[in-house]
Order: C-alpha cells, then sequence, then structure tokens
C-alpha cells in the first residue's frame, strides 16, 4: 500500500467503523469489540505514515476542485502527524475507558454514542492531514455537529443548555470570523494550500497579517482562546469520555492544532516575525493562560476546574504559535501531545470518581485515596505532567515554549508561565492532599467514609471504578512518564514542519 | 426526427397528460400518467442541454410557422438551465406525491390534483422555453390558475384564503406583465423576444419603454416574490398541500428569476441598460432588506412551512442580490443559487410532508421530540437547513460563495458582514427546528407516530443528497451558471 493509501484509509476506517457500530448496535459487546478493533486498525494505519514523514516524505492525495480556489485535498506534514497519532492512539484508550464508564453509570442511547465518537474521530483525521484551509474548515465543522449529541447525551435541560452553547459558539465564530478569514486569505494569496514558510509573506502588511490573525484566532474557536472560551466548561456535562474526546483526543486539539497550522503554513514563522504582527495575540494568549488558572482555582465542582485548566493549557499553545520562533512553535506542539495525555488522565480520574463513588465536587473528596489508591495516584502523575514538572512529559513542551520566549525577547512570558506553574500548583495539588491527607469526612455515608475506619486492610477499604475505567487512566499516567524520556523524537518530527524548501 | 422536436416537446407532453389524467378519473392511474409525462419532460430537459451545449441557441418554429409570424420557442443555455432544475424539481416530487395524496383525497380528487400539477408543470416550462413575449404571459397564466387550485386543495381552510390572496395578487401582476409586453408591441411592433431584443436598443431611452420595464419589472417581482411583493407566499406555502408546496417553491418563483433575467439582460440589451436604470440600487436594497425582514420573521413562526416560506423569501433576497451586480459572477451567484434553492426548499417542503403525513401539524410545539421517532426525515430537515446555512459541504455554500466573490469584486466589504450576519439568523430559526425536534421531551402527537414510508423519504433523500453532491461537484452547477452568465451579459439570443 502507498502512503496515499493510508491517508484515504484513516479517513475510511472511523466512517466504515461508525456504520458498522450503527448496524450492530443492538448487541453490546459486539458493538464495543467494534469501536475497539476500529479504534486499533486507525491507530495502526496511521503508524505506517510516521516514517514516511520523518524522512522527510509528505504523502499527498490531490483531490478534486469543488470551485476555482476551493479544493478538497490532503496531505501528510509532521504537525498533522503527531496530532492524528494522538487522536487515534487515545481513541483506543477512550474507546476502553468509555466501556467501563457508560455500562458502570448505566448511561442510556449508547450505541448513537459509540457511533459519534467514529464520526467525530473521522472529522479529526480529515483534520490532520487536510492539506489547504479549505478542507480543514469542511472537518472542523464536520467534527463539531458530530461532537454535539455527544455534549447534549444525557438529554436534560443542563445537558441540552450545554450543547446549545457548545453549538451555538463554534458553529457562529466559525461562519463570522473563520469563513470571512479564508476569504480573505484566498483574496490576498489567491491559493489556500498550506505551504512551508507561509502564502502570505510580501503579500500582506503588518495591519492586515494582525487582523487577519485576529479572525482566525477568533473564528478557530475550539481552541477555546479567551473570551471564546465559555463553549468549553458548559460542555462539562457530557459524560466523561467525551470530556476527554473534547479536552485531549480531538476537539480542543483540532482547535490549537488549526491555530499552530495557520501560523506556520499560512502566516509563516518569518513572515510573524519579521512584521511583529501577532504580539498582540502574545499578550492575549498569555491573559488567557493566567485568567483562566485563576478562574480554575474558585471552581469546586472538579470537571469545572479541570475545563478551566484546559482553558489555560491551550494558551500556552496559541501561546507558542503567537511566538512564532522556531523553538516556541515546537514547544506549542509538543504541548499539544503532553496536554493531551495529561489532562486525559485527570479527567478518567474525575469520571471514574463518579463512576465509584457519585462524588463531583472537589470538597467532597477528603480521604477518597485511601479507596482509591491508584485512581488518585495517576491523578496526581498526571497533574504534575499539567503543571510541568520532571520526570513527566509536561516539563519538555513548557520549557520549549518558554526558551522560545527567550529567543523573541518576551521576558515577561517567562515570568508568566513560571507564575502559572504556581497556579497549577496551586489548583491541582489541593486535590491530591485531600485525597490522601485528609481523613474522611465524618457524615461521608459512602465507602469513602468506610475508610476512616484504620483497621480496615487496604484490600477491604478498596473501592476503586471498574477496570475498564482503571486501567485505561493508569496508562495514560504511566505514559505522561514514558513521554519524559521521548521529546527527541518528537521534536525531530516537529523540526520538519518548519524546513522550507528553497 | 425526435431530437429536433424536443422544444415542442417540452411543453407538449405534460400538456397533453393533463386533460389524459382528467378524463380518466382514477388516482393511481393519474399519478402514473403524472410520473411518466414528468419523467419525459426531465428527459427531453436533458436532450435539449446537450443540443444546446452541442450546437448553441436552438430556434424551433411551433406548429412549421416561421417567427415572427408564427411563435418561436428558443432555447439557450439560460433556459435550458432553469427547464433542467423546474422538470428535474417535479420528477423528484411527483413519485413522492403518491403517499400523501392518496390518504387525503378520493380517486377523482385525486386525478385532478394530477391534473392540476400537471397544468402548472406546462405553464413553466411553456413560461421558460418560449421566445414570445405574449406566449410567456398565456403560459404563466396557466401554471398560475393550476397553482391557485393546488393551493386551494390544502387540508387547512385557510388554504382557500391563502389561494385567493394569490389569485389577487397573482393577477395584478400578470396584468403588470401584459401591459409590459403591451407597450413594448406598440413601439416595436413585435412580440418575439428575439426581434424586440434587436429593436429595443434604439429606443430604449423613450418614455413608453422605460414604462413597459417597470410595469415588466413590479410585474415579475410580484410572481418571484421579490421584498416587499412577497405577501402571497407565506400563507400560499404554509396552507398548500404539502406537494404543492414543494413543487411551487422549488420552481414557480424560480421561473420569475428567469423571466427578470431575461427581459433585464436579453431583451433590454445586456449589462450596460441595466445599469444605466436605478434598477441595480433598487434590487441591492430589496435584497438586503429582503434577507433581513424575512429572515428574522421566519425566526419568530411557530409553523414550520411558514417559517420555510419566509425563508424562501430572505433567499430570494440572495438570487436577487446577485443579479443586482450585472456582473459575470454576480449573475453565476443568483444562477446557481436558483439551481441549489430549488433544491435545499423542495427538499425541505418535501420532509414536511412527510412530518405531516405522520403527525397531521406543523406546530413547532407539536413537533417536539420527533427526532427520535422520524430520525431520517428529522435528519434531512437539518442536512438541508445546513445548506440554507451556508455551511460548507453544502451547495448552499457555493452560492455564497459565489455571492461574496461578487460582492468583493464591487469592493463591498460590508456586504460579506451582512451575508454572515445573515447566516447567523438563519442559524436561529433553523436551530429552533433541531432544538424542538432533539431536545425537547416529545409531544403527545410526536408519541405515537413512526418514520414516514420509503416512498417518501427515498425521493426527498434524492435532494438532500443532491445538495450535498452539489456542495461538492460544481461541474453542473456552477460550471453551466458561469457560461449561462456570460451570454446574458453579452446579450447573446
Amino acid at each position: 500500500m502507498t502512503p496515499s493509501d493510508h491517508i484515504l484509509l484513516a479517513l475510511l476506517i472511523p466512517t466504515l467503523g461508525a456504520i458498522v457500530i450503527a448496524l450492530v448496535g443492538r448487541n453490546a459487546n459486539l458493538r464495543e469489540g467494534v469501536t475497539l478493533v476500529t479504534a486499533g486498525l486507525l491507530f495502526v494505519n496511521v503508524l505506517q505514515l510516521l516514517p514516511v514523514v520523518l524522512e522527510g516524505g509528505r504523502p499527498a492525495i490531490a483531490g478534486f476542485e469543488v470551485t476555482p480556489g476551493l479544493d478538497v485535498a490532503f496531505q501528510v506534514e509532521p504537525l498533522g502527524m503527531l496530532f492524528g497519532l494522538i487522536a487515534s492512539f487515545l481513541w483506543i484508550v477512550n474507546s476502553f475507558y468509555s466501556i467501563g464508564y457508560m455500562r458502570g453509570n448505566k448511561e442510556p442511547r449508547q450505541t448513537q454514542f459509540y457511533v459519534a465518537f467514529a464520526v467525530a474521530l473521522a472529522a479529526a483525521m480529515g483534520i490532520a492531514f487536510s492539506a489547504n484551509l479549505f478542507t480543514l474548515f469542511l472537518f472542523y465543522e464536520a467534527l463539531t455537529l458530530s461532537t454535539y449529541p455527544l455534549v447534549a447525551h444525557h438529554g436534560d435541560a443542563k445537558a441540552r443548555n450545554g450543547a446549545r452553547i457548545y453549538l451555538l459558539i463554534l458553529l457562529s465564530t466559525s461562519i463570522v470570523f473563520f469563513i470571512p478569514a479564508i476569504l480573505w486569505t484566498l483574496s490576498l494569496s489567491g491559493t489556500l494550500d498550506f505551504t512551508p514558510g507561509g502564502i502570505l509573506a510580501g503579500k500582506a502588511d503588518a495591519t492586515t497579517t494582525a487582523l487577519l490573525l485576529a479572525l482566525f484566532a477568533f473564528g478557530i474557536g475550539k481552541a477555546a482562546v479567551m473570551p471564546v472560551h465559555k463553549w468549553l466548561p458548559t460542555a462539562m456535562v457530557a459524560p466523561t469520555p467525551v470530556s476527554a474526546l473534547l479536552h485531549a483526543v480531538a476537539v480542543v486539539k483540532a482547535g490549537v492544532f488549526t491555530i499552530l497550522k495557520v501560523s506556520v503554513y499560512i502566516f509563516g514563522s518569518d513572515h510573524l516575525l519579521a512584521t511583529g504582527a501577532s504580539e498582540w495575540l502574545v499578550y492575549l494568549a498569555t491573559f488567557s493562560l493566567l485568567a483562566a488558572s485563576v478562574i480554575a482555582l474558585t471552581k469546586d465542582n472538579l470537571k469545572a476546574r479541570l475545563a478551566y485548566s484546559t482553558v489555560s493549557q491551550l494558551g500556552y499553545i496559541v501561546l507558542g504559535a503567537a511566538i512564532a520562533t522556531p523553538l516556541a512553535l515546537i514547544g506549542a506542539g509538543m504541548h499539544i501531545l503532553m496536554h493531551a495525555f495529561g489532562k486525559i488522565t485527570l479527567f478518567f480520574v474525575a469520571g471514574a470518581i463518579h463512576t465509584a463513588t457519585h462524588k463531583t465536587e472537589i470538597s467532597q473528596l477528603n480521604g477518597i485515596g485511601r479507596v482509591m489508591p491508584f485512581t488518585m495516584g495517576a491523578f496526581f502523575i498526571g497533574a504534575l505532567s499539567i503543571i510541568g514538572l520532571p520526570p513527566l512529559g509536561g516539563a519538555w513542551s513548557k520549557l520549549y515554549i518558554a526558551l522560545g520566549g527567550m529567543n523573541g525577547e518576551y521576558w515577561f512570558v517567562v515570568a508568566a508561565l513560571m507564575i502559572s506553574s504556581v497556579l497549577n500548583v496551586a489548583y491541582l495539588m489541593p486535590i491530591v492532599v485531600r485525597a490522601f491527607f485528609r481523613p474522611p469526612d465524618p457524615d461521608d455515608h459512602s465507602q469513602v467514609g468506610v475508610a476512616a475506619d484504620d483497621t480496615l486492610s487496604l484490600r477491604e477499604r478498596l473501592a476503586e471504578a471498574p477496570w475498564f475505567c482503571v486501567v485505561p487512566l493508569c496508562f495514560t499516567a504511566l505514559a505522561c512518564f514514558v513521554l519524559f524520556f521521548a521529546p527527541d523524537i518528537v521534536e525531530q518530527l516537529l523540526r520538519g514542519m518548519l524546513e522550507v524548501p528553497q | 426526427m425526435i431530437a429536433a422536436h424536443l422544444p415542442a416537446l417540452q411543453v407538449v407532453i405534460p400538456l397533453l397528460a393533463a386533460p389524459l389524467c382528467a378524463i380518466l378519473r382514477r388516482g393511481t392511474i393519474a399519478w402514473v400518467i403524472a410520473v411518466v409525462a414528468n419523467w419525459l419532460a426531465f428527459a427531453v430537459s436533458i436532450g435539449l442541454l446537450f443540443r444546446v451545449l452541442d450546437e448553441g441557441v436552438i430556434s424551433y418554429a411551433m406548429g412549421g410557422w416561421a417567427p415572427p409570424i408564427g411563435i418561436e420557442y428558443r432555447v439557450d443555455l439560460i433556459n435550458v438551465f432553469v427547464l433542467l432544475v423546474v422538470s428535474g424539481v417535479g420528477a423528484v416530487i411527483i413519485p413522492f406525491a403518491r403517499a400523501g395524496t392518496a390518504a387525503r383525497f378520493d380517486s377523482t380528487n385525486q386525478a385532478w390534483f394530477y391534473t392540476m400539477y400537471l397544468l402548472a408543470l406546462t405553464g413553466l416550462l411553456g413560461v421558460t422555453i418560449t421566445g414570445d413575449a405574449f406566449n410567456i404571459f398565456v403560459f404563466l397564466e396557466v401554471s398560475s390558475l393550476a397553482s391557485y387550485v393546488m393551493i386551494a386543495m390544502g387540508r387547512d381552510k385557510r388554504s382557500l384564503t391563502a389561494a385567493y390572496q394569490y389569485l389577487i395578487m397573482g393577477t395584478v401582476g400578470a396584468t403588470f406583465i401584459v401591459i409590459g409586453v403591451g407597450l413594448l408591441w406598440a413601439m416595436t411592433g413585435t412580440l418575439n423576444l428575439y426581434d424586440l431584443a434587436q429593436r429595443i436598443p434604439d429606443i430604449e431611452n423613450t418614455r413608453p419603454v422605460l414604462a413597459a420595464l417597470a410595469f415588466l419589472t413590479v410585474g415579475i417581482s410580484l410572481k418571484l416574490a421579490l421584498f416587499p411583493l412577497h405577501l402571497w407566499l407565506p400563507n400560499a406555502y404554509a396552507y398548500a398541500p404539502a406537494v404543492a408546496s414543494a413543487f411551487l417553491a422549488g420552481t414557480a418563483t424560480k421561473v420569475g428569476i428567469y423571466l427578470l433575467l431575461r427581459f433585464f439582460f436579453t431583451v433590454f440589451g445586456g449589462e450596460g441598460f441595466f445599469l444605466s436604470t436605478p434598477l441595480p440600487e433598487v434590487f441591492l436594497v430589496l435584497s438586503v432588506v429582503a434577507i433581513f425582514a424575512a429572515s428574522t420573521v421566519a425566526v419568530f413562526q411557530n409553523n414550520l412551512k411558514r417559517m420555510f416560506a419566509y425563508s424562501s423569501v430572505a433567499q430570494i433576497g440572495f438570487i436577487t442580490l446577485g443579479i443586482s451586480y450585472a456582473t459575470e459572477t454576480g449573475l453565476t451567484a443568483a444562477l446557481v443559487h436558483l439551481m441549489n434553492h430549488a433544491i435545499m426548499k423542495a427538499g425541505i417542503f418535501m420532509l414536511l410532508g412527510c412530518v405531516i403525513y405522520r403527525l397531521a401539524s406543523m406546530r413547532i410545539d407539536d413537533l417536539a421530540g420527533i427526532g427520535r421517532k422520524m430520525p431520517f426525515t428529522t435528519a434531512g430537515i437539518v442536512i438541508l437547513g445546513l445548506g440554507l446555512l451556508g455551511v460548507p459541504g453544502t451547495s448552499g455554500f457555493i452560492s455564497k460563495w459565489w455571492l461574496v466573490l461578487a460582492a468583493l469584486e464591487n469592493g463591498q466589504w460590508w456586504l460579506v458582514a451582512l451575508i454572515v450576519i445573515a447566516s447567523l439568523i438563519t442559524m436561529v430559526y433553523v436551530g429552533r427546528f433541531v432544538e424542538a425536534a432533539y431536545f425537547r421531551e416529545p409531544s403527545e402527537k410526536a408519541m405515537n407516530v413512526r418514520e414516514a414510508p420509503l416512498a417518501m423519504l427515498i425521493p426527498s433523500y434524492v435532494l438532500v443528497a443532491a445538495t450535498i453532491y452539489l456542495g461538492f461537484d460544481t461541474t453542473w452547477s456552477v460550471g453551466l451558471a458561469l457560461d449561462a452568465a456570460a451570454s446574458l451579459l453579452s446579450a447573446a439570443y
């Protein structure tokens, strides 16, 4: 099979998977088996592209022209390769977790859930491998639409409201800002193709570039740059596997991926640095990442706190894209990966706690580490990675972004990153402290209350979520650790996106 | 042999089929006749398209009487494009018509319904194909009278007043058109469009000719429901039987657009004259107002058919907006949207027909929760609704894309903003449907329904598929429209 075939398969496998899942929906075991097989096949298939891209190959499908200037075409470059790998790999882990969570909580409409999930992954693959802005936009919208039923899954008033805001903000920003930005790009440069080195150098002055960048930054609502972040916290009404999809696997990652891609392949690093057009975005992203961290501090609901944490972490990636020095861009790309594994762990934990004890607020978590030691241990590791401490993956990406900031002589960025790390500690570590070092509340009558009786052995106290939940979250926590030892391969891959053929 | 007579067959087939239905008086037989006649008409349109692509403009002397004494049928890219839309949309609707019609009418009335349908089709095809100004008027009346009857056959008593309203407004419009044609005849001594086009440029600034232009503009605008002459449309579409709503929404107003283009550009001589009149500004303003006013009103409708009827008024605004630019891009946008909107709106009204078939109501509250009971019907409406919004991947996006290109060509950046805002309003009313259908507890009525029969769903989904297909392959929409626009601007006929 040629590399182009693998691109096509990356789109076809999840699509066909969705159809088969819908057909066998009545048989739960078969349905979930198909999901796992589909996810596995997809990852193996995407992995086939990696060696080609590492060697500098850019497999492509020419596609077809819709109307002059608008083509549907695909091409794999390093950034898309990374995003494709993350999404397809985490889908496998997430599918295992979904089985435990959806069954454990006796969720309704599970077939619809698995179908929409598979369609969302197909859309994510399309985003990853798009060769131009138009194709990317098509799949970007497809991702919004396919995740809508997932966000609204519970079907009650709260879920409906969350889903409404989700759809409204994402669709309207894309219509109001993203489409005009695409149109403007086309009228400036005559093409929408993602080209190494960008397509706007010499065609747009500093003001135009800054305005256009603003249209992209706010039009790509999935990147949740403040003030377009509101949809993300409201979307946490969805079941936890969906939150994982939103926060780690595909949705926000598609957003920051697009921002990064636009920065590298539409504007071009050199053009941004030469015009200084992205300077305002450096300030905004810095503000966004600090403000979101402060808001996270005030949230008692675990998923809400994690949601604002995501807004903050996405700020890092947008920041890297805005600084636009090579190291910052590599750091931003790397942070997509590192944050994905860290945040999926944290959300898995939140879901596992909900499945096992039905607790949702942080103030209820006193002593929970005694009955759920594996889960809370994984939380600790994931949290450390988000904070950016060695020996965990998150340390590298934040270091790269900080170094990139120094290269760009944004000294305040370095300071802001340090403050942010302290804030991260302040909103994540108290959860770990509560879980392990505080005794359970005396009026806590759940399984956690039992743990107050110190005469019980660990085995008797243990009240973990189903293994289908616990194993995936331990696995992703472990992955955070492994990733600490693999920055070179990621860097090697991402350097490829900065190579401009002469 | 047959190929030579295609222009005549285009009209004669449905014209002969209509009385056949009336004579046989049996619903099923009448339906079969209507299907065969409509499909043949579509095949003839396709045949004509290939002939036009092959050999250019076809001139056909009706009955062997050479023009200008006889009536000439004249087919060029512009009207063959519209013929294709009209007969094509009809060809999809007519198989769909069976289930709904059989459930409501006895056998005789079914036959009458198909008779009227075929007469309306005949009229619309005749208006489009003929090269004779008075003949246009005659066929317009044929189609209008048949439409009034179809609308009056709606299940709601209000359909009678709606039909009456349309009759009054339609007759006023027709009168204006006939006055305009009369003035042109008085000034030039010919009714043949080709001859008119030759003679008018010499006298185009005389008062009677300008008066004729004014009468024709108002009369035709009434027919195509240009704001503020749209008042007949919402009730007519809302209370007509679903088949009639779908057919009229897809075809009748589109033929009006065709007439506008034909008179403005062919008869009155290319873009030069059009741009020298105040018409471009008038159309620009009215179109923008139509888009906003009608979309906003649509948001507040509780009857879904009325909602999408107002949406039609807004979408017609997009078409006339393209016309107002009188550039190749603008006219292409107009023609492309003419086709795309015909397909989308006919599809929506058909799927609403599926809902009525099961639920017997169009009130948005009664539709609550219908997404779970009629998943395919609802999903189809959502996809077509996204098309109306102009989401990429649907044909609606292609139309808007070209419209925006046309606006940019004229340096009107602000128009891009307006189009974007209009899409947002569209999102609100389509969103109201989505919200009710998917996110409310099923209403009492909706609890007991099931999915519509395949005989209704399959034809509807042909149009859904077409909407998506035309969002990716634009050879037959943009490709043809570009050539047609070029020939309009050069007034080649």
